[in-house]
């Protein structure tokens, strides 16, 4: 994107809330919205003598995650002490890993309507979340000045994936339909549900600019608290843009890290200079190194369901979709699956695309509901789709059908054509009174119609829908006027 | 009830008493009890002592029916978390602190029955060669007031030595169980890395700590060995022992083939010291045993690489005393300065010395030359074992290379206090079992012979330190303390 001659350099830091039953080393649930400190014990309060077990069930989904984002899974992996004090680090250390992570390097393939890209991941590795805490008095919601603060540790020690890509993107666009794909391959694979808003997914990303051409890196800046897709878009441009601006302006960029603000859309220096933070990291010593064996690997990777982007390919190929439809078809898997279920059914990909994507996304909108929590299932809305298709129910008439079958879920579609007499009026008699009614009573739109004024056929066909309620078959409706009016 | 001393009784003679009903378990608990009330004002073994709840849970056995062990009391090192009872790991930053939970080996010693008679002085955080550095005071040695017990576990082996309870649990980062041992005439075991859980063990260089057993025989040690050595899944760098605890029979050493790595001990060793080794190598042979000669060659550089790696975890492992979250708490202007002023007020000379120490061989810059240097040592120590062990079932060290040293001798010289622990610390380097047994005096204080085998070979070493102690003929009780009955 961006201004002529500029090119945009952009890698994302990605940490994930993985959805578990207890939290990462130690058994406390992994909950959220409990009372302050009711889900600890004395290993996530780091009291003298505890020891972390690692919790099998994450390290098994942070391994899928790899997996469906193409990583590589190392047979040797360890966790690592990363050193420093805050009181929401309750050990002065978080285990994390460092040289030697969990999954190694990708590439994550993403289906675009330009073309599809491809992003290296660099890494994905397990570490523990840190406790909440919350700042009375002073300024800014930060600890320093506060007059007290507050600690909650229910989320301390929950299992965190952070997930680092490699500077491979250009643009705020192709940094949220990265996201947002990456997104919906974890949580197709059940791994989290990776809500921004809730912050069970978090991005950071680092940006810079360069000349077109140039082969070196310009200087980057981490931009943070990005807390939807479309501030993650909005944020990463604001700041390309004051980038450039900085250097057109024959300025240097200089490191630092940057906050976006919503309100004004614009970005600024949170820190200036990145603190020489020295977090004396060293291999975990309570802890042996993760070796995941060649049998677990296949399993995990056996149980892989089909993941979005294959998904979505496979929408093109098999369905005929344009790639703009089976993305939006085809990324998340509750929508993928109505949809494929309602194509059987009619046996017609587009015709069922295309109600997916009209009717059922408006109303899934409008109601708030996921496609499962819905009243229309596909086999309902295959009776309406029929219906249109053999003419018995008109375009108007179904979208008063579709809203039937949304208010009442017990009704078939041809039971609500019945009860509320929405069938399609295709009758010649029937129809033919109306429109000679309709002609009669507009004697001036008739004469400046024979007068050449052909574009009033569309008048004449909406008086008479109206007439009918929208019922009357419209090619009958047409000709039937035609005669009447060309005629005579 | 009998006319009984607790000096010398052995806690397998303990259980041949309750067995006969000689004695019932309140009146042994009693008996140990008396003695620490009368003795420990001087010695100083003990931190905190709770003789009600020690009763309660001697008539326990009492009513219950007992077997085994089972009433047979026990004294535990301070480093290990007892739930209720304050847990202070010798440091004024634990003060007043009482754990939610046990340790592993506590639940073990309460599931066999065993009483608990108190936690016993330690160096502060276990890091010390001589419990000078536990901020509670010192403990005496019972052979000599006027010497150190040792350390860490100093409080542990001097209980035993002074017949204030016929075992006790202490923890060994780098000799803290054999070096004690060693100067109070009992017997002490550093059991293979990852044989006994250390889930509640008050954390000091994880890689390197391990809990063991003191007793004043080898049978008495491998019979507590074999009660807190298992498999838990709280700590996964356990894997419990290998095969089953043999209590040692045998008194002869026919068919083994030990070593004695005569490189290590060109320096620095004391006479008598060398002279008892020598008399203990001596009888070895007597006994059947081929002994031969091997060397490791990078033991030398076990010191400094030991002063690396333990101070580099502790200071992450210490790094929780914060006072946020239990804890004395020493307020300031803001976190910062109350994270400084708590860890100030709260942390000994010795243990900040560490810490500081750890936290700069882990910094950036450093990290490759000092902690990732001394990892390799590691890595050649283990190497050096491995191929003494190719052809020897077990090596002969002296356990220290003095006994006993006068209190503040070595207390401004650090360098000089970490030296005392030169022939224990490689085998926690190498991760390998080591047993301590007296191996006689010298000039009047016991010095100790260490037997150190490859990884889970503790059956063996109790085989080899049976047969010598049963041959050397040591007794345990010091001289002083000999006529004096309670
Ligand atoms: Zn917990």
């Amino acid at each position: 994107m961006s201004r002529d001659g500029w090119e945009a350099v952009i890698g994302l830091e990605i940490h994930v809330q993985l959805q578990t039953r207890t939290k990462m080393f130690c058994r406390c649930a992994n909950r959220y919205g409990d009372p302050p400190n009711t889900n600890v014990c004395q290993v996530c309060l780091a009291h003298p003598g505890v020891l972390p077990v690692p919790n099998r069930a994450a390290v098994h989904q942070a391994i899928r995650v790899g997996m469906a984002l193409g990583c590589t899974i190392p047979s040797w992996s360890q966790f690592h002490r990363k050193n420093y004090f805050y009181p929401d680090n309750p050990k002065a250390y978080q285990i994390s890993q460092y040289d030697s992570p969990l999954c190694g390097e990708g590439v994550f393939h993403v289906p675009a309507p330009g073309g599809a890209f491809e992003v290296r991941l660099e890494r994905a590795h397990i570490e523990e979340d840190a406790a909440k805490m919350i700042h009375a008095g002073g300024a800014g919601g930060r600890l320093t000045g506060s007059a007290s603060s507050v600690v909650d540790f229910n989320r301390a020690g929950t299992p965190l994936l952070e997930i680092v890509t490699r500077p491979d993107l250009h643009s705020g666009e192709d940094a949220r339909r990265f996201l947002n794909l990456l997104r919906a391959t974890i949580v197709a694979i059940g791994a989290s549900d990776a809500d921004m808003e809730k912050g069970s997914l978090r991005c950071d990303a680092n940006v810079s600019v360069r000349r077109v051409g140039d082969t070196a890196l310009g200087t980057k800046t981490e931009l943070k608290n990005m807390n939807s897709f479309r501030y993650l878009e909005r944020g990463i441009n604001a700041e390309i843009e004051r980038q450039i601006g900085v250097l057109e302006a024959g300025d240097r960029v200089r490191q630092a890290t940057m906050h976006y603000d919503v309100a004004t859309g614009t970005v600024h220096v949170l820190r200036s200079k990145e603190e020489a933070n020295d977090y004396r990291y060293f291999p975990e010593p309570d802890l042996v190194p993760l070796e995941p064996d060649a049998a677990l690997l296949d399993e995990l990777r056996a149980a892989l369901a089909e993941l979005p982007a294959a998904r979505i390919e496979r929408f093109v190929g098999q369905y005929g979709l344009p790639e703009p439809i089976a993305e939006a078809l085809g990324t998340g898997s509750e929508l993928a699956r109505w949809f494929e279920e309602l194509a059987r059914l009619v046996g017609d990909g587009r015709l069922a695309a295309n109600w997916t994507l009209g009717d059922f996304s408006a109303h899934l909108n409008a109601a708030g509901v996921v496609p499962a929590e819905s009243p229309v299932t596909p086999a309902r809305m295959a009776g309406l789709v029929r219906l249109v298709e053999s003419g018995a129910v008109g375009t108007a008439a179904a979208k008063q059908v579709f809203a039937g079958l949304v208010d009442d879920p017990d009704a078939s579609a041809e039971a609500i054509v019945e009860a509320r007499g929405l069938g399609q009026i295709g009758d010649e008699a029937a129809l033919a009174a109306v429109v000679d009614e309709v002609v009669a009573g507009n004697p001036a739109q008739v004469a400046q119609f024979r007068a050449g004024k052909v574009q009033l056929l569309g008048f004449f066909t909406g008086q008479v829908m109206r007439q009918t309620g929208g019922r009357a078959e419209p090619k009958t409706v047409q000709r039937l006027l035609r005669e009447r009016l060309d005629g005579s | 009830m009998a006319t009984f001393s607790t000096l010398g009784l052995t806690a397998e003679r303990a259980a041949a008493l309750l067995d006969a009903r000689e004695l019932s378990c309140e009146e042994l608990a009693a008996a140990y009890l008396e003695r620490i009330a009368a003795d420990d004002p001087a010695l100083h073994a003990f931190l905190h002592v709770d003789p009600e709840r020690t009763l309660e849970a001697a008539r326990r056995h009492d009513a219950s029916g007992r077997s085994g062990f089972a009433g047979v009391p026990i004294a535990l090192k301070d480093l290990f978390c007892t739930r209720g009872v304050p847990t202070t790991a010798g440091s004024r930053i634990l003060e007043g602190y009482r754990p939610v939970h046990d340790g592993d080996v506590v639940e073990r010693c309460q599931d066999a029955g065993l009483v608990s008679l108190g936690k016993t002085n330690m160096d502060e955080f276990a890091m010390g060669s001589s419990t000078e550095h536990s901020a509670y005071g010192p403990t005496r040695n019972p052979w000599d007031p006027e010497t150190v017990p040792g350390g860490s576990s100093g409080g542990s082996a001097a209980a035993v030595a002074a017949g204030l309870a016929p075992w006790s649990l202490g923890t060994d980062t780098g000799g803290s169980i054999r070096q004690p041992a060693a100067f109070t005439g009992t017997v002490g075991l550093k059991p293979t890395y990852g044989a006994v859980s250390r889930y509640g063990v008050v954390a000091f260089a994880s890689s390197l700590d391990q809990v063991g057993p003191f007793a004043l025989t080898v049978r008495d040690v491998a019979a507590l060995y074999a009660i807190v050595a298992a498999d838990d899944p709280r700590d996964t760098t356990n894997v419990g022992p290998a095969e089953a605890v043999v209590r040692p029979e045998g008194e002869d050493l026919r068919g083994l083939r030990l070593a004695v790595p005569r490189d290590q001990l060109t320096v620095g060793v004391d006479a008598g010291v060398l002279e008892r080794f020598e008399e203990a190598v001596a009888l070895a042979v007597s006994l059947g045993a081929e002994v031969g000669e091997c060397t490791l060659p990078h033991a030398s550089h076990g010191l400094a690489a030991y002063y690396l790696i333990a101070p580099a975890e502790a200071s992450a492992n210490l790094a929780r005393y914060d006072g946020v979250r239990y804890g004395p708490r020493t307020d300031g202007p803001d976190v910062q300065a109350m994270y400084e002023a708590t860890r100030h007020d709260g942390f000994g000379p010795e243990v900040k010395r560490r810490i500081m120490i750890g936290a700069y061989a882990l910094s950036a810059g450093y990290y490759d030359a000092y902690y990732g240097q001394a990892q390799r040592v590691r890595t050649l120590i283990r190497r050096d074992f491995d191929v003494a062990f190719a052809d020897y079932d077990a090596l002969l060290l002296p356990t220290t290379p003095t006994p006993a040293f006068r209190f503040g001798a070595k207390l401004d010289d650090p360098l000089a206090m970490y030296a005392n622990d030169v022939f224990t610390l490689p085998a926690n380097l190498a991760g390998l079992p080591g047993l301590s047994i007296p191996m006689g005096t010298s000039d009047g204080l016991p010095v100790g012979l260490q037997i150190v085998g490859p990884a889970f070979s503790e059956n063996r070493l109790f085989a080899v330190g049976h047969a010598l102690e049963r041959a050397i003929g040591f007794d345990p009780v010091p001289p002083r303390l000999q006529g004096v009955t309670s």
